[in-house]
């Protein structure tokens, strides 16, 4: 995949991730969706679940509660209050 | 005049003054290091969210508008939230933010409006009572910053304000410009302010979709958003104390270093002027003899 999606993770006490991925899956509290690149705007708030970044075959787990994702053509921003990655 | 034994004594005091506050400067220096870091790793998130709120605040306007974006309609009771931090020893640190504090109530009082006040940290709180003691709501330390603290902080105020007790809030604290400079800052949160934070996220045309709809997340998110400011303030508090207190000591260590070489220049003298004395005597002695 050419085309990739620039997404960032950052809660108030530092940013946990920040780069470009192929795909993300987040909780959104009407349900899970996938972000891939070129989405159209959209913004939901989350529910406490578990986010997936997948980069070059590899993915990342991160546990986020009470946060926001936020899709601009610019990339995903994910807001949350409390985020940790998942080894 | 002092003898020799007196300044001996002076001199081992200021001497040990100086040991604490040359470590005192020490330690302030590492701790803010830290405390800046903690500042601008919050910094992200900040920004995002204030981003994130001028662009939904676009779309929401009128009658389904959070209050706590648009205001009550009125400005008549305010609450001034004064932040400062719990320990002294940093120049004039606090007393800055608490002049411009007592500044600014002092005006708004005279205006003819309801003030209240709380203070955040022992030392808004002490040199606050004295004047503004009977307008306190509550107050909280500042201990060390946390989102925990700031929720805290930010649920006083809330409850407040969901109770149709204040229209307006006002929050002081140090901004932290450099080591050198903090300057006491006046940031109005409630109604919170948008405009100009961020510039609007260019869509190319496409439509924002929201989920659940825009009300929904902009109550859920203004509360978070209050929250996030007061942390950042707080922050920006301890960076700023640290700087302060690090510039303040080592002030007191080079005034005690002057003070340590101007005694022990007079010790000598005295010393010196004592032996001359005592010669004096031996000689005169001798030659009356």
């Amino acid at each position: 995949m050419a085309e990739k999606l620039h997404f960032s993770l950052v809660s108030p006490e530092r940013e946990l991730f920040s780069g470009e991925v192929d795909q993300v899956d987040a909780p959104g509290t009407e349900g899970d969706f996938g972000v891939l690149p070129g989405h159209a705007p959209f913004m939901t708030t989350l529910k406490e679940g578990r986010v997936h970044v997948h980069v070059d075959q590899q993915e990342h787990v991160f546990e986020v509660r009470g946060g926001f994702a936020d899709v601009t053509p610019q990339g995903l921003t994910i807001l949350a209050e409390h985020a940790e990655e998942v080894a | 005049m002092a003898s020799v034994k007196d300044l001996k004594t002076r001199i081992t005091s200021v001497t040990s003054t100086q040991k604490i506050t040359k470590a005192m400067q020490m330690v302030a220096a590492a701790k803010l290091r830290r405390a800046r870091d903690a500042a601008e790793s919050a910094r992200p998130y900040a920004t995002r969210m204030a981003a994130v709120i001028a662009n939904l605040a676009a779309g929401v306007s009128g009658e389904g508008a959070p209050r706590m974006l648009v205001g009550t309609g009125s400005q008549q009771r305010e609450l001034v939230v004064v932040a400062t931090s719990d320990k002294g020893l940093a120049g004039g640190f606090n007393s800055s933010i608490v002049r411009a504090a007592r500044d600014y109530i002092a005006g708004q009082i005279g205006a003819g409006k309801l003030v209240t006040v709380l203070p955040v940290g022992r030392k808004a709180r002490d040199q606050l009572r004295r004047f503004y003691g009977e307008r306190f709501i509550d107050a909280p330390e500042a201990s060390v910053p946390s989102l925990a603290k700031a929720q805290e902080i930010s649920d006083i105020i809330t409850a407040r304000f969901e109770a149709g007790e204040v229209d307006v809030v006002t929050l002081f604290y140090n901004r932290f410009v450099s080591v050198v400079s903090q300057v006491p800052t006046r940031r109005q949160v409630i109604p919170a302010q948008v405009s100009g934070t961020a510039p609007p996220i260019d869509l190319k045309g496409a439509i924002y979709e929201y989920e659940p709809d825009e009300e929904t997340i902009l109550a859920a998110l203004l509360p978070r958003y209050l929250t996030n400011q007061i942390l950042s303030a707080m922050l920006e508090n301890q960076a700023g104390f640290f700087a302060s207190q690090m510039a303040a000591m080592d002030n007191a260590t080079r005034n005690a270093g002057e003070m340590i070489a101007s005694l022990k220049l007079i010790m000598n003298r005295t010393r010196q002027a004592q032996i001359t004395k005592e010669l004096i005597e031996i000689i005169s002695g001798a030659e009356a003899l």
